[in-house]
C-alpha cells in the first residue's frame, strides 16, 4: 500500500516559484495499478518522483505499507521501489544481464542467484535470454529497451513499482501487446503500481484506479468505470473525452450483463418445435441451434421456421457469430455493427451456450450508470 | 573494385618509394652515420621515455581527479571558470611554460617534467569533464533511482560512460608529451632533443634525424598502444570502434 499525506513540491524559480504538487493526498491499496493521469505539467511526475525521493518533497509525506518513509534512507528506500523511468535508462555500458541485475548486485545477492533471476526475469518479459543477456543496450529496440527497463524494476522483485509512461516510446501495436504482458505479469505478481501516462485509452486499461491531475491538485481518484460515467467537473469531462461512453464498453465484460435466459433448438427438432419456442420466447427474427454438447452451430429465421416443414438440421443458417463471456462490449458491439445484427450467442471457455447479449441490454447497463452518477451529482448525498 | 586496384597501386608505389629512399640513403653513407649515434639513440630515447612516463602519468593522477571533482554537480558554478583558466593556461607555448618552470625549479628533470605535466594536464582533465558532464541526466536519474549511492554512480556509470572520451583526451595528451620531449633539452633534462637540437646546432642531418625520427616513431607507439589499451578498455557497448 502507497499512501501520500499533503505531499506538495514548491519549486523556486527566477520567475517565482511553481507549486508542481499541491496538497495531494492519495492511497492505493496492495495489488493495485493507479494511473497518473493529466494534461502536460500538471504534476504528474513531480508527484511520482517525491516517493522514491527524485524530487526532494517540499512538504507532505509518503507512506510505503504504512511506514513513514521519512525515517528510511534513501538509497534502502529505493533498492525497494521498481523504478521505471521514461526515457528508459538503460545503462549503455553494461550487458543486457548487468542491467536487470543491477539492483540485486547492489543487493549483494551472490553470482548464482542473480544470474538465475535475470533469466526468470527474461522469460517474464518474453524474450529469449541465450540471444539477449550477453547483448548491449545499443543493440535492441526500442520496445526491447523498455521491457528490459521494466525487467530492471522488477529484479528485486520490489513491492512497489513506480512507472513513469513506461510505454510511451513504443508504437500503439507493440504497445497494446507490451500492455497485455505487463496487466497478464500483474496478475500474477500482485504488485502495487503508480503508474504515470497521459493516453486516457491506456489508463483505462491499465488502471485499477485513476488518478486526474490539474495544475498540481489532484481532482479525481475514481476506478475507471466510475470516472467515465461520473467525472466530477468540467475538466474532468472534457479531458476524458466526448466519447466517454464508447470508452467504457472497454471496461465492461459481456459477463456482466450476459442474460442466461435463451431459448435453443437441437438439430432433432422440427421447424415447428422452433417456431413455437420462438413464440414462447417473444423472438422476433430467429432463434439459435445449439448440438448435443450445447455449442451454438446455427440459427433458424422465422421466415423459414413459419413456411417450410422439416427438421432444424435442415434448414439452418449460419450464425453471425458468438462472443466469449470475458469479452468487452467493445468488442461485442463490433460484431453486431459489423454482422447487422442486435443480439449474440455468448459461449463459455468449452465453446458452450451460456446466455445471449443483447444491444438492449447494454445500452440499458451503460445508461443506468450514467443516470446514477447524474442523479448523485444533482442531488448531492447528504450527510457525507 | 577500381577503389582496391588503386588502393593496391597505392600500396606497391610506397613500398618502391621506401625502397628506394633506403637504397638512396645507404649509398650516400648515410645509414652508416646514423648507426653511429646508435648508443646515443638508445640511451637519449629510454631518457625520453622515462620523462614522458613521468609527467604523463603525474598528468593522468591529477587530471582524472580533478576532471570528476569539476563535474560534481556541486561544483557547477566554479567548474566554468576553472576550466578557463586551464584553457588559457594551454594557450602559453610549452616552452614558454618550461622557461618559467626553470626560473624557479632550476635546470635539471625536475622543472622539465613539472613543464610537461602542465602542458599534458589540460587535454586529460576537459575530456574526463566533458565526458562526465555529457551523460545524458536520464542515466544519472535511473542510476539514482535504483538506490545506486554517489560512489557507485561514479565508478559503475559515469566513469564507464565516459570513458572513451577520458582515453581520447589521455591520447591526445601523451601524444604532445612526447612531441614535445625534446624541448626538455633545453633545460638540461636530456632526451632525443640533445640529438635534434645539437645537430641543427651542428649542422649535422644525420644526428638530427638520429633524434627526430624514433620520436616521431615513439609518438606513433604512443597513440598506438593507447588507441589499443582504449580499444580493449572500453565496454563493448559504449565503444564506437567495437560496435
Ligand atoms: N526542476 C524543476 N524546476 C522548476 N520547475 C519544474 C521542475 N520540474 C518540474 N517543474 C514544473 O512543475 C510542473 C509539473 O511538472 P511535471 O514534470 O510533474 O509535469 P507532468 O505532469 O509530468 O507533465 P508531462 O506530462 O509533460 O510529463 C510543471 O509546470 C513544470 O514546469
Ligand atoms: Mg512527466
Amino acid at each position: 500500500m502507497i499512501r501520500l499525506e499533503n505531499l506538495t513540491k514548491i519549486f523556486e524559480t527566477q520567475k517565482g516559484s511553481v507549486v508542481a504538487a499541491d496538497h495531494i493526498t492519495m492511497e492505493v491499496p496492495s495489488g493495485e495499478i493507479c494511473i497518473l493521469l493529466g494534461p502536460s505539467g500538471c504534476g504528474k511526475t513531480t508527484t511520482l518522483k517525491m516517493i522514491n525521493r527524485i524530487v526532494p518533497p517540499t512538504s507532505g509525506k509518503v507512506f510505503i505499507e504504512g511506514e513513514d518513509t521519512s525515517g528510511m534512507q534513501t538509497q534502502d528506500l529505493r533498492r525497494n521501489i521498481g523504478y521505471v523511468i521514461q526515457q528508459i535508462g538503460l545503462f549503455p555500458n553494461m550487458t543486457i544481464e548487468e542491467n536487470i541485475t543491477a539492483v540485486p548486485r547492489l543487493l549483494g545477492w551472490d553470482a548464482k542467484r542473480y544470474r538465475e533471476r535475470a533469466r526468470e526475469l527474461m522469460d517474464v518479459i518474453a524474450m529469449d535470454p541465450n540471444l539477449f543477456l550477453n547483448r548491449y543496450p545499443s543493440e535492441l529496440s526500442g520496445g526491447q529497451q523498455q521491457r528490459i527497463g521494466v525487467a530492471r524494476a522488477l529484479a528485486a522483485d520490489p513491492p512497489v513499482m513506480l512507472m513513469d509512461e513506461p510505454f510511451g516510446a513504443i508504437d500503439p501495436i507493440n504497445r497494446a501487446v507490451i500492455q497485455d504482458e505487463f496487466l497478464k505479469m500483474q496478475q500474477a505478481l500482485k504488485k502495487t503500481i503508480l503508474f504515470v501516462s497521459h493516453d486516457i485509452d491506456e489508463a483505462i486499461k491499465m488502471g485499477d484506479r485513476i488518478a486526474i491531475f490539474r495544475d498540481g491538485r489532484l481532482v479525481q481518484l475514481s476506478e475507471p468505470d466510475d470516472l467515465l460515467a461520473a467525472p466530477k467537473d468540467d475538466f474532468v469531462e472534457s479531458f476524458l473525452g466526448d466519447d466517454r461512453a464508447l470508452k467504457r464498453l472497454n471496461l465492461v465484460r459481456v459477463g456482466d450483463i450476459v442474460s442466461s435466459e435463451i431459448g435453443t433448438v437441437k438439430p432433432g427438432d422440427t421447424l415447428a418445435t422452433a417456431l413455437e419456442r420462438m413464440d414462447d420466447h417473444g423472438y422476433q427474427l430467429s432463434i439459435l441451434m445449439v448440438n448435443d454438447r450445447n455449442e451454438p452451430v446455427g440459427m433458424i429465421p422465422r421466415s423459414v421456421a413459419s413456411f417450410t416443414r422439416g427438421y432444424c438440421r435442415d434448414h439452418f443458417q449460419p450464425l453471425p457469430g458468438t462472443i466469449h463471456v470475458r469479452d468487452n462490449l467493445r468488442k461485442a458491439t463490433s460484431l453486431m455493427f459489423a454482422e447487422d445484427t442486435t443480439w449474440l450467442p455468448c459461449i463459455d471457455d468449452d465453446g458452450r451456450i451460456c446466455g445471449q447479449i443483447t444491444q438492449r441490454a447494454m445500452t440499458r447497463h451503460l445508461g443506468a450508470r450514467f443516470r446514477a452518477a447524474e442523479r448523485a451529482v444533482t442531488e448531492p448525498a447528504t450527510g457525507a | 573494385m577500381l577503389a582496391s586496384m588503386l588502393q593496391r597501386f597505392g600500396r606497391l608505389l610506397l613500398l618502391a618509394l621506401v625502397f628506394a629512399a633506403g637504397a638512396w640513403t645507404y649509398s650516400t653513407g648515410f645509414i652508416d652515420e646514423f648507426m653511429w649515434h646508435w648508443p646515443d639513440v638508445q640511451y637519449l630515447t629510454m631518457q625520453h621515455i622515462w620523462l614522458t612516463a613521468m609527467s604523463g602519468s603525474l598528468a593522468i593522477a591529477v587530471g582524472i581527479p580533478l576532471g570528476i571533482v569539476l563535474s560534481r554537480p556541486g561544483m557547477a558554478k566554479v567548474a566554468e571558470s576553472i576550466m578557463q583558466v586551464l584553457n588559457v593556461g594551454t594557450t602559453i607555448p610549452t616552452l614558454a611554460v618550461l622557461a618559467l618552470s626553470m626560473s624557479f625549479l632550476g635546470i635539471g628533470t625536475v622543472p622539465a617534467v613539472f613543464g610537461l605535466f602542465v602542458a599534458t594536464l589540460l587535454p586529460i582533465t576537459r575530456n574526463t569533464f566533458t565526458g562526465l558532464a555529457g551523460i545524458s541526466p536520464a542515466l544519472l536519474e535511473a542510476a539514482a533511482g535504483i538506490g545506486m549511492s554517489p560512489m557507485q554512480r561514479l565508478f559503475r556509470v559515469e566513469l564507464p560512460n565516459a570513458l572513451y572520451v577520458i582515453f581520447a583526451g589521455i591520447r591526445t595528451a601523451l601524444t604532445i608529451n612526447v612531441g614535445t620531449v625534446p624541448l626538455a633539452f633545453l633545460i638540461g633534462a636530456g632526451g632525443l632533443g640533445e640529438l635534434i637540437f645539437t645537430g641543427i646546432d651542428l649542422f649535422d642531418p644525420a644526428m638530427m634525424l638520429a633524434g627526430a625520427i624514433p620520436t616521431a616513431m615513439l609518438a606513433i607507439a604512443v597513440d598506438a598502444s593507447i588507441a589499443l589499451i582504449a580499444f580493449l578498455v572500453v565496454p563493448r557497448g559504449v565503444n564506437p570502434n567495437r560496435a
